[in-house]
């Protein structure tokens, strides 16, 4: 899942596709807490989900502000059109 | 006594407020300013001389330390000032004739721009001067000596616009650099080994410490005397004087006559004692001096600039007093010194009159006839020219020089090579200085005067002509004054030679550099041309003209081969070392620069490929 997370990170033009690849990772790491913890029959995975489930939260609505403005910026969602930091 | 910073301090100040505020004040408060100080510490010289002689100090010495300047260890020169017959008789010239010499200048620059940069510095000279004369100790000196090198600089270049005088006024900086150094490094040899910098402490130390002869002092006096040569424009030096006569007329009467110039002479004489140390450095001094007056006398001769033929006399009575120096008759050359600073300030005074009154003609080829137009210049430069050249009995010059004559055989390191010396220096003196009067003041009129000096240029001409006449009558008490400072000149059963016998023998070259003057410069003025067509006579002159070829060989020696690699390595080698680092660096940016593409999937890119390292090196190590 985490793998598929990147590939769609990497390969996706589109910002919002971007950002849910990048859900799509948060989750596989959460995932992999919760299965640890349940293996090693420990509480601490299933807190760690519930924070990486706070920042996710978080992180998604800065990260939406953030495309909002973007859009109104450049009048478009593709990542590779905002290359003006190109060195 | 008190009061005697205040003969420093007056100048100073006034040179300060002069440099700040002068632009604001008009020309009468700038005069009043520039000139009143010097006058003040003119009068506050002559109270302190009075009271000097009426009640001389114990130890015949006065010290006035005002603070300590650099505190270092052992190192500790104080800003002090030190008054004894010596430097008194020298700070007395200094602001007498640096005063009528300013108050000349306060009508001479008038119509001149820059009217207060140039009393500013002026004022700054005549501090710079003094501070040389009157310190204690030789850091205090040397400050006072690279002042007077500044302030000629500054002076010399007085009229920047034109690019000429700004090259003579760094030629005269280099130049005498050149002498600096080798004094600088002669301070360090004598703090090094004595471990003082105070004059007095030093001269005793050296006495106490080294032997006659020993190879330290023999090196220590050297180098001063290199700082000497170099200040005092002494052979092989002498280059930079006759091109600082680009400066204003007064500056070269004040700097490049009366006083910075001597202050080698002045050197010499502080730390005779070293050079009694150093027999073989006196004997340099005096074949030095010797050489020189010769040498600049040929070469005064040939001039056509009126200026220049003055200052190349400069150069010549300079050599006496080194001649004088060298033979050990210490007050003899401080006695020419004080005759030489009346009758050569006067010769460039009257110079700048003549040369304002023809619209800026320098050369005596074009003058003429001038006796009826500019009677208060020609009676002036007349009296001046006769002290110069030795008119026996009534002149100043003649006194002193015909005692430093008489001491080049008599005294005790004296030779009748010196002598012989002496006597050629007094016909070409005599001869050139009656060619100057000749070409200027008679014969047909060749330039018309324009403009007539005012009073405030004349009275500093008569006042001075007064002291070029009587100042030989000082001789005998300015001898027993400087007693307690200077040693008495020791006097040897001269074979063959008697005082008044050496008197008739200077006075017979007067007359007969009279004669030739008049033979050839008024009387039958074909024969001085008939003389020229002559091509041997004319290769003599030319390269008599030239300075004897010294600026040429300069030029090649030194000018051309520096100028050469300076052209050559004009990319600095040793800085390629450090642009190569800086063109590494550029190169490495230049290719970082490339990954910066601003795509932010090629970032992610590679964070997750680095990961993916980082993970491998942790899971397969």
């Amino acid at each position: 899942m985490f793998s598929l997370g990147l590939t769609g990170l990497l390969v996706r033009r589109d910002l919002i596709f971007v950002l849910m690849s990048l859900e799509v990772m948060l989750n596989a790491a959460g995932l992999a807490f919760v299965v640890a913890g349940s293996r090693w029959q420990q509480a601490d995975g299933q807190i760690v989900f519930l924070f990486i489930l706070a920042m996710a939260a978080a992180e998604v609505s800065v990260g939406l502000a953030l495309v909002l403005q973007l859009y109104h910026q450049f009048k478009s969602l593709d990542v590779d059109a905002m290359s003006e930091m190109r060195g | 006594m008190a009061w005697l910073w205040l003969i420093v301090m007056l100048p100073l100040m006034s040179a300060l407020v002069l440099a700040v505020l002068g632009t604001h004040f008009s020309r009468r408060v700038v005069a009043a300013v520039g000139v009143g100080s010097i006058g003040l510490s003119s009068v506050i010289t002559m109270l302190a001389a009075i009271e000097f002689v009426s009640a001389p100090p114990v130890g015949r010495a006065y010290t006035q330390v005002l603070w300590t300047w650099i505190n270092v260890g052992s190192f500790q020169p104080h800003i002090g000032f030190y008054l004894d017959p010596l430097s008194l008789v020298m700070i007395l010239v200094v602001t007498f004739v640096g005063f009528w010499i300013h108050l000349y200048s306060a009508e001479f620059m008038m119509h001149d721009e820059g009217y207060s940069r140039f009393f500013a510095y002026m004022n700054l000279f005549v501090a710079s001067m003094l501070t040389l004369l009157l310190a204690d100790n030789l850091v205090v000196l040397y400050l006072g000596w690279e002042g007077v090198g500044l302030c000629s600089y500054l002076l010399i270049g007085f009229w920047y616009r034109d690019p000429m005088n700004g090259l003579a006024a760094r030629k005269a900086f280099i130049v005498t650099r050149v002498g600096d150094t080798a004094m600088l490094l002669g301070l360090f040899l004598l703090f090094t080994s004595l471990g003082t910098m105070q004059i007095q402490d030093l001269m005793r130390r050296a006495t106490e410490d080294w032997t006659v002869g020993s190879t330290l002092a023999v090196t220590a006096a050297l180098l001063l005397l290199g700082g000497a040569v170099g200040k005092s424009a002494q052979l092989p030096l002498q280059v930079w004087l006759p091109d600082a006569m680009a400066g204003p007329t007064p500056t070269s009467a004040l700097i490049h006559a009366a006083t910075m110039v001597t202050a080698g002479v002045y050197l010499v004489a502080r730390t005779h004692a070293l050079f009694e140390l150093a027999p073989a450095a006196q004997f340099v001094v005096a074949v030095t001096g010797a050489a020189t007056l010769i040498l600049a006398g040929c070469s005064a001769l040939t001039q056509h600039d009126i200026k220049r033929a003055l200052a190349y006399s400069t150069v010549s009575q300079i050599g006496y007093m080194f001649l004088a120096l060298g033979v050990g008759a210490w007050s003899a050359a401080i006695f020419h010194f004080v005759t030489h600073a009346f009758f050569k300030a006067l010769l460039f005074l009257g110079a700048g009159v003549i040369i304002e009154a023809l619209r800026d003609e320098h050369n005596i080829f074009r003058m003429g006839g001038l006796s009826k137009q500019l009677p208060v210049a020609f009676w002036t430069f007349l009296i001046a020219g006769c002290s110069l050249a030795g008119l026996p009995f009534l002149t100043a010059g003649v006194y002193s020089k015909d005692l430093i004559i008489w001491s080049a055989w008599a005294a005790a390191q004296g030779h009748p090579a010196f002598w012989i010396a002496g006597v050629i220096g007094a016909l070409l003196t005599s001869l050139y200085t009656f060619r100057l009067i000749f070409r200027v003041f008679f014969g047909p009129i060749q330039t018309p005067v324009t403009k007539r000096p005012g009073y405030v240029m004349t009275v500093p001409l008569v006042i001075l002509a007064f002291f070029a006449t009587i100042g030989g009558w000082v001789k005998e008490p300015l001898i027993l004054l400087l007693q307690s400072t200077l040693p008495m000149t020791i006097e040897t059963e001269a074979a063959g030679m008697t005082e008044t016998f050496s008197e008739v023998v200077v006075a017979l070259v007067f007359l007969s550099g009279l004669y030739l003057a008049y033979l050839f410069h008024l009387e039958k003025r074909e024969l001085a041309e008939g003389a020229l067509r002559n091509p041997v006579a004319r290769m003599i002159h030319a390269w008599w003209f030239a300075d004897w070829g010294f600026d040429w060989l300069y030029d090649r020696v030194l000018v051309q081969p520096i100028l050469w690699v300076a052209q050559v390595n004009k990319n600095d080698f040793i800085d390629a070392v450090y642009t190569g680092i800086a063109r590494l660096t550029e190169a490495m940016y230049r290719s970082l620069r490339l990954t910066q593409t601003g795509l932010v999937r090629w970032y992610a890119a590679g964070i997750a490929a680095g990961s993916v390292v980082f993970l491998a090196m942790v899971v397969f190590p």
